[in-house]
């Protein structure tokens, strides 16, 4: 845990006058960017991201400017000391590997990019807020767990590779630039699965295909985030000053097969052995980008306590587990496969049958 | 059969006789069956609760018409996703209306389980329920579930904290969740009684369950003492409760190690029945079962500090393992048969 900064944590909200997000093409990093821009105390708004942002999301970003940079590149710095950047928000992490360009471009473009990026902040005195989009896959995914993480746990295996582990050493780079700069105000933020009508995660398409695979004799616990909150606690993190690790998720779970009944799909379980295959058919006929450890978690699933971010960043979630997966089904208008008014209808026909035995 | 059982039991009895407490009690065999005299207030054992199957036709067409309805309902609930499962995984619905009603022919014919002192359960709030593991498949477990579900007034929960080896499992994994089961780490016992559920512990673990039939009844180590750490942080009673009768449902004679090795199993049992009659010999045997709640040990005079103090812990977990043994042999005094009660 960085025990970030020197200062007070109790200054209050000081805004920002100069934010850098990045991963601005993405949902996250670009509606966090229009929301910071449309903040008036807020000075400057830059999004930094390697491909520009999609037109819709460009429009809706106002005033904040794109800038067209790869944090892997040593420019990266050039454009923190020429805007006088005082608040970073990393939020590129990269979960998919196919969106990102394969596994090896994932990793350099999450690993490599953040150690450019804290590098570049590290010799920018005008720095004083970081805020790191991290992940609770952290914690990783397995039968040994605890029912609930809190943010002082560590896995009991370390991930071993994809996306977790990614995250896994940013979180270490990040706290090696807390000691070296303990001036700034280092907020980790670890999110657990988004859900919402118009974000496009894993989660999303992976809850709207028809059949819906599952591991057989496994039913995992899934606690999700809606993106609005997601996007709420990223702006409070970026225009207050909150230090410390905190678990982002929404209260309450559900379990998987209780999702894919909710969502109206059909749940196909298939067994343990041949889900490697199944999720590589699933990759690479596009439909849903699974990583390994992905996978795993659809066989244990993981739940983190929220409690601190209740408590200490002051942030309660709007939607529960359940509400923001009813809303992502509602939003995306996913028409059940089973409509739930064929079940009632069944069930009124065989009562009325009863009734006629009688 | 039942005749060198006896004689066994002979000496598990004068075992028992060399315990002075309450030895007036086993020394009566005269009272060879457990009434609710044994234990203090008669009260404490409600009358059995009205059998949850349909009432057949006859007896009018209203009864089994609502049972029909709640089925269904049940069942649109269920297909519709419309139920709260905990963070735990914990699912209520399906446990009090599939899991536990599974188990209740098993609670009440098969192996006609008695429960007594029942009143030292509370009725709200936590408390951690601390009983000896034995039978070779946990089913001891899962019949103080159905007995505190049942038996008890509040008709309780009992979360269980299970090994890690049962959530590795398929299916019994997921089920143990549903079921209300957890791991048995400190966390999640502490989050569990914090919250004021009633929580219960194996301590002795795969040594208790697995032990071999020679050994039944004696009980094994009590672990690191974590269960009685967690309940002084968190201040709730810890109820002693003696389960006997699943120590003869699959009498461990011997153990293949290869095949557990092969397995990543803690032991392979060998019991009279299995693996000889293959699938035949995972019908238990119909024992006679008590399960006792003893008086409830209050940890509120402690500071939760005492809870890293080992000394403070050794002595609880002691005078916990006490109690359940001598609650243990003072029910098998009065057994007369392992099988007839």
């Amino acid at each position: 845990m960085p025990a970030a900064s020197a200062r007070d944590p109790g200054v209050g909200p000081v805004p920002p006058s100069v934010v850098l997000v990045t991963g601005v093409s993405r949902f996250l990093g670009g509606h966090l960017a229009a929301r910071l821009a449309a903040n008036p105390a807020i000075q400057r708004v830059l999004g930094v991201d390697t491909v520009p942002p999609p037109r819709d999301l460009l429009r809706r970003m106002g005033r904040a400017e794109f800038v067209r940079a790869d944090i892997r590149n040593p420019l990266i710095s050039k454009v923190i000391s020429s805007a006088a950047v005082d608040t970073v928000v990393h939020a590129s992490l990269s979960a998919n590997p196919g969106s990102a360009g394969g596994r090896t471009a994932m990793k350099e473009m999450n690993v490599i990019g953040t150690m450019q990026l804290l590098a570049a902040c590290q010799k920018a005195p005008t720095v004083r807020r970081m805020v790191l989009k991290s992940t609770t896959a952290v914690y990783g995914s397995s039968p040994r767990d605890p029912a609930l993480f809190d943010e002082t746990m560590t896995p009991k295996d370390l991930p071993s590779g994809g996306y977790a582990k990614d995250a896994v050493e940013i979180e270490g780079y990040l706290r090696g630039f807390a000691r070296r700069r303990p001036d700034v105000s280092v907020t980790t933020l670890r999110f657990s699965n988004f859900i919402g009508p118009r974000i496009d995660t894993v989660f999303t398409r992976y809850f709207a295909l028809p059949a819906v695979p599952t591991v057989l004799g496994y039913d995992a616990r899934v606690q999700l985030l809606h993106e609005e909150d997601a996007l709420a606690v990223l702006e409070r993190a970026a225009s207050e000053e909150i230090p410390g690790v905190f678990n982002v998720a929404a209260d309450g779970v559900l379990l998987l097969s209780q999702a894919i009944r909710r969502a109206g799909r059909i749940a196909v379980p298939v067994p343990s052995g041949a889900v490697g295959p199944v999720s590589r058919f699933f990759r690479s006929a596009r439909l849903v980008d699974f990583s390994p450890e992905q996978m795993r978690l659809l066989n244990f699933g993981r739940v983190v306590d929220n409690r601190r971010l209740k408590e200490q960043f002051g942030f309660t979630p709007r939607w529960t587990s359940v509400q923001a997966f009813d809303d992502y089904v509602r939003g995306r208008a996913l028409r059940p496969v089973v409509a739930p008014e064929r079940f009632e209808a069944v069930e009124r026909r065989v009562l009325a049958a009863a009734r006629t035995l009688r | 059969m039942t005749q060198p059982a006896r004689s066994e039991k002979g000496e598990a009895v004068s075992e028992a006789r060399i315990i002075p407490l309450h030895a007036d009690d086993s020394g009566d065999r005269t009272r060879w069956r457990l009434r609710p005299g044994v234990t203090p207030p008669p009260a404490a054992e409600p009358a059995p609760e009205p059998s949850p199957e349909p009432q057949p036709a006859e007896a009018g067409p209203a009864p089994w018409e609502e049972d029909l309805a709640a089925a269904l309902a049940f069942l649109r609930r269920r297909l519709a996703g419309e139920y709260a499962v905990d963070e735990f995984g914990f699912d209520a619905d399906l446990t009090d209306n599939v899991l536990l009603p599974a188990l209740r022919p098993l609670y009440r014919s098969w192996f006609r389980v008695e429960t007594l002192g029942m009143h030292h359960v509370p009725d709200v709030g936590g408390a951690l329920v601390v009983a000896n593991h034995s039978g070779t498949l946990p089913l001891d477990s899962l019949m103080a579930a159905v007995a505190l579900h049942d038996d008890h007034p509040a008709r309780r929960h009992l979360r269980m904290l299970g090994a890690d080896l049962m959530f590795r499992l398929p299916v019994v994994g997921s089920l143990a969740r549903k079921q209300g089961s957890t791991l048995a780490c400190m966390s999640d016992a502490e989050r569990l009684m914090a919250a004021g559920e009633l929580v219960g512990v194996w301590p002795e673990g795969f040594k208790g369950i697995g032990k071999p039939f020679r050994d039944r009844y004696k009980l094994q180590r009590f672990g690191r003492g974590g269960f009685v750490a967690a309940a002084l942080r968190t201040g709730v009673p810890i109820v002693p409760c003696a389960i006997v009768g699943a120590e003869e449902i699959y009498p461990k004679i011997g153990d293949i190690k290869p095949l557990a090795r092969l397995f990543g199993a803690p032991y392979f049992p060998v019991t009279p029945l299995f693996p000889l009659f293959g699938p035949l010999g995972l019908v238990p045997l119909p024992s006679k079962w008590y399960i006792e709640f003893a008086e409830p040990i209050p940890t509120t005079g402690y500071d939760p500090s005492d809870a890293d103090d080992p000394m403070t812990v050794f002595n609880l977990t002691d005078q916990v393992r006490e109690t359940i043994q001598h609650t243990l042999y003072r029910l098998l005094g009065q057994r007369r048969n392992a099988f007839l009660g």
